[in-house]
């Protein structure tokens, strides 16, 4: 394949962009293979691409029912953070973001990974106590953080509502490593990496059933026929619940609820950074895409569903949220927005562990932030597929840790999925 | 947008309504395991399909409601009161 370099840049600039090959193959699926990763999302993907390049194996497979990047990798808001302050999480979102911060050069493709901050506001004393006490934490792991007075916060983002907002602006803590990437770019850099080392990446193959025995998975029943595997992950997001079904295992800790995003028309450069506003009922980020549409979101939808679309009260609840702490925005059209289905978990944490079933292995329950996880996601679980057991930062990370007490809850909200985020 | 006929106030939007949780959990009795109480509070069907959920009429008559909704097309098949007195009550009202 050809590879992304000046050179070839140049070449194809002068013979019409014809010397480009295929980004990544279409080949037909095999009747088996050393493992079979489920779901073509950036998670399954960069698990395929960390199995062969961490682990040397050859024989993968990523099977996708629809087209790569089709699930919430391709709908969501792209924000990428490290600030998370439960034990393992914080290691977890700390090693992902080192990943992203040399991914464009690991998977010889730009993921456009840009460090433009993240400034989460907060509107009271008690509120900035609370932020001082999460950035504190993430200091003394090593990860960067700053708390933003007031006059830095108006020097560096000026056109903030400071006049009359019904929660007024008291300052903001910040991680100057945060940011974005391009969501499309991420998938097909890994989807393109991974085929180069030998995985088949294999779209319009849906798993509609599991053939199972007492202790084992043999194989996985396809829209494109029975494939087999020595080992099995699943990475489906939020579908987790559907596909667990077929595996006769119970139930899960995770609920399907629907999360919506949306996007402007195209402006000149206003929005340098990730802002997020979070007081009271309302739960607003933004940030402007290279393109030059703002791209925002706000809470879930507030009801379980597997629809891909979203609701009207939540359209108005952002509008609100935007208009309170950007009264600039007042005029400006939306002109798309959609939804998609996350996999929310009974504490807000995710699940990269062992099943029941040996060959089997679960990754599921990102909640509406497992985005900025993909890279350490498919790391760690290739990790997990590779030597049959967990990486000590993630040893908690599993569906045992209820019964035991340790609920990895990084809001505090208690066991309803709804209320994580 | 959903509309749900509360049985007190009439069709409405949802909005108005705030969405409770699956009301197909048992919860066991107290002197049972930690396993059991485990499997109530933390694990779910996570149905695909119809399922029986509570709904509170928050910005209405605060009853709590127990509906049928379909989580794909959001199309609702029935809605009661969630206590039984009250459903009998209202049932012999209004002839629902
Ligand atoms: C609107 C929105 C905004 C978000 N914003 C952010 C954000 O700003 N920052 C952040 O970090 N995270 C964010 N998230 C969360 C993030 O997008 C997800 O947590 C993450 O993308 C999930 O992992 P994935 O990419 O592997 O999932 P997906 O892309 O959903 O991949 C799962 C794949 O599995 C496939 N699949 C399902 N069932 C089967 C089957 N039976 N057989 C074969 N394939 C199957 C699906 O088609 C899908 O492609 C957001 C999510 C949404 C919806
Ligand atoms: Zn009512």
């Amino acid at each position: 394949m050809t590879r992304f370099n000046a050179w070839n840049v140049i070449k194809n600039g002068l013979n019409d962009q014809t010397g480009w090959d295929r980004q990544w193959r279409d080949p037909e699926p095999k009747k088996e293979y050393e493992i079979v990763i489920v779901g073509g999302g950036i998670h399954g993907l960069a698990t395929s691409y960390y199995l062969a390049k961490n682990f040397n194996i050859k024989n993968i497979a990523v099977l996708e029912k629809g087209w790569i990047g089709g699930g919430n990798a391709g709908r969501n808001t792209t924000i990428i953070r490290s600030n998370y302050m439960m034990p393992g999480s914080h290691q977890f979102y700390e090693h992902s973001l080192k990943l992203w911060e040399n991914l464009s050069h690991d998977l010889n493709y730009n993921v456009m990974f840009s460090q433009r901050a993240h400034v989460s506001l907060f509107h009271s004393p008690p509120a900035r106590d609370v932020a001082a006490r999460r950035y504190n934490i993430m200091k003394l792991h090593g990860t960067d953080a700053e708390l933003w007075d007031i006059n830095k916060l108006k020097k560096n983002i000026p056109y903030l509502n400071y006049h009359n907002a019904r929660f007024p602006i008291l300052g903001a803590a910040v991680q100057n490593r945060a940011g974005n990437a391009r969501h499309d770019a991420v998938v097909w850099g890994y989807a393109r990496a991974a085929d180069q080392l030998g995985v088949d990446i294999l779209q319009n193959c849906e798993v509609t059933n599991i053939l199972r025995t007492n202790s084992n998975i043999d194989g996985l029943e396809t829209t494109r026929g029975i494939i087999k595997a020595k080992k099995i992950g699943f990475a489906v997001a939020g579908n987790t619940s559907r596909l667990w079904e077929m595996t006769g295992l119970g139930n899960l800790p995770i609920e399907s609820h629907k999360l919506q995003a949306f996007v402007t028309e195209s402006i000149k450069p206003l929005i340098d950074q990730v802002i997020v506003y979070g007081v009271g009922g309302a739960h607003f980020y933004i940030s402007q895409s290279d393109k030059g549409s703002l791209v925002f979101g706000g809470d879930l939808d507030w009801y379980k569903s597997y629809a891909q679309r979203g609701n009207l009260p939540i359209v108005q609840d952002c509008a609100e949220a935007a208009m309170a702490i950007l009264p600039c925005l007042g005029r400006i059209r939306i002109v798309r927005h959609w939804a998609g289905v996350c996999d929310m978990s009974m504490d807000g944490t995710f699940f990269i562990c062992n099943t029941p079933i040996k060959n089997l292995f679960l990754n599921a329950g990102w909640n509406y932030g497992g985005f900025k996880a993909g890279p350490a996601s498919g790391w760690y679980f290739a990790d997990l597929i590779a030597n049959e057991q967990p990486n000590q930062i993630i040893k908690n990370h599993n569906l045992e840790r209820f019964e035991k007490g340790i609920n990895l809850d990084e809001r505090g909200a208690g066991p309803d999925p709804k209320l994580h985020g | 947008m959903i509309r749900i006929k509360c049985p007190y106030c009439g069709e409405r939007d949802h909005s108005e309504f705030t969405y409770g949780s699956d009301a197909s959990i048992e919860y066991p009795n107290l002197e049972s395991n930690a396993k059991d109480w485990t499997e109530a509070i933390f694990f779910r069907k996570n149905i695909y399909g119809k399922q029986i959920e509570t709904w509170h009429h928050t910005n209405g008559c605060r009853l709590w409601l127990i509906i049928e909704r379909c989580t794909i097309t959001h199309k609702i098949f029935s809605i009661k009161p969630a206590h039984p007195e009250i459903h009998k009550l209202l049932k012999n009202q209004n002839n629902i």
